[in-house]
């Protein structure tokens, strides 16, 4: 099965531009320190065969979102609802069940500053 | 199936329960039994399988554990002294014969069936981490969401890591205290992939299998006779499955079922099961019940039940588990024995303590008895009164026409 891990942080201004809200309040220094973990969780996502594909995203403030009602289409700025988390990233990755998706979310060193959604990926013929 | 696929159903549950006792905690285990298949792929098209596959697969899980907390504890300055003990522990605590591999199993079992957990948790866990199901598969068995299913895993280890620490495998007097929970779980399991309620057909025979698997495993292990007698009792029901519906789902009787199609070793096996574990004059209820299950079993035709036998085993069986249901199957069996009126009172009696207003069963156990007396009014009174609190589609047919018959 595969499960996408959507990343939602918290962003804060920082010189007159959002940032993921841990680079505000850790400082510069320790903000290296999480992305170091990152990109080494990744590689460990990777070696194992867990790890499809995963990005972060740019700041929400270059988010649009489109919708089509009645045929015509519409764009609202910014993310699509407004809370104080947005999607500032995701993964998708390879589980046997739901709850190793959940293991694996949960070292991410970004589940200890935001939140992870785990959703399984639609598989087409297959029901829930 | 690839030779790994096979060899990772083969496998995986025993590796994972040595990896849990060897690691001392589940996701780390399971962390190491995905990277010790992982490399089992890499290596074993290359160099083929190795002689013991168990003891390859939680060596190298285990090094590989070592290994991530190493790698950790620099990154994050923590856990150095967690990889120092495990490498103290050493080879050692690699299980290698059958029977230190079952014990690893069986321990995985009674640490699932801790008593700190809810009943539905020790079920999910025992089915995920013993049985290897999948979330999923476990969510599709008992109709629930699977985020449901997931959190009650996620809660139950979190419970385990608290009652347990460090984590630590029950002892021989624990275990000793713990046979009824884990008999339950077992028998819960089975009831679930056996009962006719929904789900997927594919999913709820495995349960039904894995559960008398586990219930081997315990027999094996451990001399109490309940353990034998609970799996006497559930291969004689699996000796019937077929014959308890139709291929469109419909509930076939007892009686209507095709004696033909039971499976006669099955039911030889359990009936052996039932004679020893009666034998122990230790037995309990699941002992009473499969040596019931033995006598419908071995009658050659529906009329040849030896109704009497079977009364006096509900008769012992009301003493040791005096609930409303087995005090119907009682009435039913004296029903048989002694004729409807007889069964009628006795039905009734038990039906008059209100304890069995909401199931179904009740009221069509009177519905037959009026029937057989040619009380045709009442006999449809009371399988309406069924009809009204049936909850399953299956159910709701085969009292429909019931009813239509009369």
């Amino acid at each position: 099965m595969r499960y996408i891990c959507l990343v939602y942080l918290e962003e804060k201004p920082l010189e007159g531009q959002l940032v993921p809200g841990f680079v505000v309040d850790l400082g510069m220094s320790r903000a290296h320190e999480v992305a170091k973990a990152c990109n080494a969780y990744d590689e460990e996502l990777q070696s194992r065969g867990h790890l499809i594909l995963g990005h972060p995203l740019s700041p929400s403030d270059n988010a649009i979102t489109v919708r089509v009602r009645d045929g015509k289409m519409s764009t609202t700025d910014g993310p699509f609802a407004e809370t104080k988390e947005v999607l500032g990233g995701f993964i998708l990755v390879e589980a046997r069940d739901l709850n190793e998706a959940i293991r694996i979310a949960a070292e991410m060193p970004l589940a200890k500053l935001g939140s992870i959604e785990v959703r399984p990926i639609h598989v087409a013929g297959a029901s829930g | 199936m690839t030779a790994l696929e096979v060899a990772y159903r083969t496998h995986s549950r025993r590796v994972l329960a040595t990896l849990i006792r060897v690691l001392g905690n589940f996701d780390t285990a399971e962390e190491a039994l995905h990277d010790a298949f992982a490399a089992a792929a890499q290596s074993w098209p290359r160099e083929g399988e190795p002689a013991n596959p168990h003891a390859w697969l939680v060596a190298v899980g285990r090094f590989k554990a070592i290994d991530r907390f190493r790698r950790r504890a620099r990154l994050e300055r923590a856990l150095p002294e967690l990889s120092a003990q495990l490498e103290l522990e050493g080879e050692a605590a690699v299980s290698h014969s059958d029977e230190e591999i079952a014990d690893d199993e069986l321990r995985l079992i009674f640490t699932c069936c801790h008593p700190a957990l809810s009943p539905d948790a020790r079920i999910a866990l025992t089915l995920r981490e013993v049985a290897g199901l999948t979330t999923e598969e476990i969510a599709r068995a008992f109709l629930a969401p699977v985020p449901t299913i997931a959190q009650r895993i996620v809660r139950a280890k979190a419970r385990l890591r608290e009652e347990t620490s460090p984590f630590r495998a029950p002892s021989l007097s624990e275990i000793a205290g713990r046979i009824e929970t884990v008999l339950h779980v077992i028998y819960l399991i089975f009831n679930e992939g056996y009962s006719a309620s929904g789900g997927a057909q594919l999913v709820r025979f495995e349960l039904s299998r894995e559960a008398i698997r586990l219930g081997r495993l315990v027999v094996g292990l451990l001399d109490e006779p309940e353990a034998v007698g609970l799996l006497a009792l559930m291969l004689l029901h699996e000796a019937r499955r077929e014959t308890r519906t139709t291929a469109s789902g419909e509930i076939v009787l007892l009686e209507d079922q095709d004696r033909a199609k039971w499976d006669r070793p099955q039911i030889a096996e359990g009936v052996a099961l039932v004679e020893r574990a009666l034998e122990s004059r230790r037995f309990g209820a699941y002992t009473l019940q499969a040596a019931i299950a033995a006598i419908h079993a071995e009658a050659p035709r529906a009329s040849d039940t030896d109704w009497g036998q079977i009364v006096s085993f509900y008769d012992v069986l009301a003493r040791v588990e005096p609930s409303p249901v087995v005090l119907l199957n009682r009435a039913v069996a004296l029903g048989m024995r002694d004729g409807p009126a007889a069964g009628l009172e006795a039905v009734e009696a038990v039906l008059a303590t209100g304890a069995l207003d909401d199931y179904p069963f009740g009221h069509s156990a009177r519905a037959e008895m009026c029937r057989r007396l040619g009380r045709v009014e009442d006999a449809r009174v009371s399988y309406e009164r069924a009809l009204r609190v049936a909850r399953q589609e299956p159910e709701r047919r085969f009292l429909e026409r019931s009813i239509a018959r009369l």
